[in-house]
């Protein structure tokens, strides 16, 4: 038995021999080191569940002492960034339903005078809740602020309103998703994710095997145009993405009750858009990639940063302007604003628009340089 | 020029790779039903210069005719009617042997594609295997599937790249059977080859090395060309015999070939004054006609002289 034990040089050979290997392999090596890089910085420095700062418009129809106030504690409590300055109570609706703004502060006409008298006015605090994580800790904030900020003003003969309950009333409206039901953003993001994976991963390994196999050159000498091979490849990828955007739809509807509130049909032309997008990203990887891990290494170097930095799994409002900065280049971050403005808020075309270009964008960047390194001929 | 007289018919044909020139201002004429043989060692440049004659690489300098087609600017109609079969086997080997042939012939819009298909399957005699993995074939019978498949446009000329690399004798002879009666039909081929038995199988040849070529023409006129001197020599001791020869002035090649050694140089004269001091008695010397073997060996040690 003796000639079959385990003989430690022969061990340090193989371990020799691979760490060649490896070294030799440098975009497999570059994903090793560089992968675990982007995980602690997104994971460090981008990701934080408690997203200060959130763009809010306020619609201040009472311009008094009060309302001031009112506007500079919110503004204070750093949850707040008061970016917008409504005219009507419609323009704050549409700022919500484009995705412009996450609150929107409405006070009313007669708020000094109310609450003056002590007849305890309503504040209007309306939240964008399609990402309910995104305006939770902001709400807790606000309920907090309004017993105490307007007291500081109630001095001398007004005094006596200190006492009794809060000044004004607090009314909070948390629209498209009034129950915080966080399925309701998960789920019809998951379509976005879903995509992403699958479309970039397969295009990358579809395009990468036939030149690993060597039949791509075999298919090239033939009077095939290299158009032609690169669309037929990716077209059943395209509906096997429709399928799986189906399977997640269904799913939504009848197992987590997801409203439908938009145009499904609409959702499902825009999806193209988006389609086409991470194909882009495929192809253009496969033009990089030498083999089929390489492709797989790049497309989930990909995907990291989508997933994390796109609003699907954290807020996207409480990352850093470096982070959004990214999260904005990324088209799972439109689709994201996309699909769940579509089902939740019912938006329409003209409030997709805004993140249709950016990816439609982002299809003509990866195509020019998908094109440019794919070439017809071998050389 | 005479465009139609020629199935190949090209020159200057040169391709670089960055500082490396591959191919270098080489010439080739193929007459149409000729079986024309492209050696030389790995590396010299024959893959790329097929690549580029089927429109797979772009040449940098170059002109002529290919099929009586500019082999520049039409390469899209060239590949419509040349076959081009590559080094490794390239067929999909999860699809099978009849999904394989379909797809090529549905590649070059094969009229009545069905029965090509048949008659495809029917000449390798695969009827029966139609539904067998490409993948799960032998390396003879990849071989002959990849040269079916090429065939199945009916093009008018074959580049085969190293089509026997890894095939046994009987498979071997039996493609060059193949290939015989074809060009016998009027089809013209350009085989890459390592082995000196197919290239005398050829009606001409070319030799090409470090992207030069070197000779071209019938086996005899290379094998002249060549201007090598051999002698044979049989009898005991030839392993020492061979230290003591090699390094010799005169003496080019010295190359063992089982129980007989053969000694060439160029230069017959210093040839013949260099082995005679050997000429004992010990063994028997006999002056031979060259090898092809022994004449592209001198050749690429020149040819590593000039140009490398």
């Amino acid at each position: 038995m003796s000639q079959y034990a385990f003989n430690w040089r022969r061990f340090w050979a193989v371990v020799f021999k691979e760490f060649i290997q490896m070294r030799r392999d440098r975009l497999t090596f570059g994903m090793m080191v560089g992968i675990p890089m982007v995980q602690l910085i997104l994971f460090g420095y981008a990701i934080n569940s408690n997203p200060k700062h959130l763009p809010t418009a306020i619609y201040a129809a009472d311009n008094s002492p009060f309302s001031r106030t009112v506007i500079w504690a919110l503004r204070n409590s750093s949850y707040f960034d008061l970016r917008r300055e409504a005219h009507s109570a419609a323009e704050i609706q549409n700022w919500l339903a484009e995705g412009k703004v996450q609150f929107a502060v409405t006070v009313p006409v007669d708020f000094a005078r109310k609450l003056l008298r002590g007849e305890q006015p309503d504040l209007l605090l309306e939240a964008d809740a399609t990402d309910p994580s995104a305006v939770g800790f902001a709400q807790a904030a606000v309920n907090q602020l309004a017993t105490t900020v307007i007291n500081r003003d109630l001095t001398g003969p007004l005094a006596r309103l200190r006492a009794s309950a809060p000044p004004f009333n607090l009314v909070t409206h948390q629209h498209y998703n009034p129950e915080s039901i966080s399925q309701y953003n998960i789920v019809p993001g998951l379509i976005g994710v879903m995509l992403t994976m699958t479309m970039i991963i397969i295009t990358g390994l579809a395009i990468t095997r036939e030149r690993e196999r060597g039949t791509m050159e075999n298919l090239l000498s033939t009077p095939v145009h290299p158009g032609e091979v690169i669309l037929g490849k990716i077209m059943p990828y395209i509906m096997v993405g429709y399928v799986q955007m189906t399977l997640v739809l269904i799913a939504a509807k009848f197992l987590f009750n997801v409203p439908f509130i938009g145009s499904v049909p609409l959702l499902v032309a825009l999806t193209f858009l988006f389609i086409v997008a991470n194909l882009a990203v495929g192809i253009t990887f496969s033009t990089i990639a030498r083999n089929q891990l390489q492709a797989v290494q790049m497309a989930f170097f990909f995907f990291l940063p989508s997933l994390l930095l796109s609003g699907y799994m954290f807020p996207f409002r409480g990352m850093p302007g470096w982070a959004q900065g990214i999260g904005e280049c990324l088209p799972l971050t439109h689709f994201l604003r996309v699909v769940r403005g579509v089902l939740l808020k019912g938006n329409g075309l003209a409030e997709c628009a805004p993140d249709l270009w950016p990816i439609a964008l982002f299809v003509a960047v990866m195509l020019a340089i998908g094109i440019k390194r794919y070439r017809q001929t071998l050389d | 020029m005479g465009a139609s007289e020629f199935a190949i018919d090209v020159h200057g044909v040169t391709k670089t790779f960055g500082a490396r020139t591959v191919v270098n201002d080489i010439a080739m004429q193929v007459r149409p039903g000729e079986i024309y043989g492209f050696l030389g060692p790995n590396g010299s440049g024959k893959t790329t210069f097929l690549r580029m004659l089927c429109g797979l690489l772009k040449p940098d300098a170059g002109s002529g005719h290919c099929l009586g087609l500019d082999f520049r600017r039409e390469s899209a109609e060239i590949k419509k009617r040349v076959g081009y079969m590559t080094q490794k086997f390239s067929f999909y080997e999860d699809l099978t042997i009849e999904e394989n042939l379909d797809f090529i012939a549905r590649l070059y819009e094969v009229p009545q594609r069905r029965a090509a298909v048949d008659k495809s399957l029917e000449r390798l005699g695969m009827t029966g295997r139609r539904t067998q993995l490409a993948g799960t074939l032998s390396g003879g019978w990849k071989q002959r599937l990849a040269l079916s498949a090429c065939l199945i446009h009916e093009p008018q000329l074959l580049l085969l790249d190293e089509p026997t690399a890894g095939v046994d004798p009987k498979a071997r002879r039996d493609f060059w059977e193949e290939i015989h009666s074809l060009a016998a039909g009027g089809l013209t081929f350009l085989i890459t080859t390592h082995y000196m038995d197919e290239a005398s199988r050829c009606h001409r040849l070319a030799y090409i090395a470090y992207g030069n070529l070197l000779v071209s023409g019938t086996v005899a006129e290379v094998v002249k060309a060549g201007g090598l001197t051999t002698w044979e020599v049989t009898g005991d001791n030839l392993p020492a015999l061979a230290g003591k020869l090699r390094g010799r002035s005169g003496v080019e090649q010295v190359v063992a070939f089982g129980a007989t050694l053969h000694v060439s140089g160029r230069d017959a004269e210093k040839l013949c004054a260099a082995v005679k001091p050997f000429m004992t008695g010990a063994q028997c010397w006999v002056k031979i006609e060259s090898g092809l073997e022994d004449v592209f060996i001198s050749l690429m040690e020149t040819a590593k002289d000039n140009f490398s």
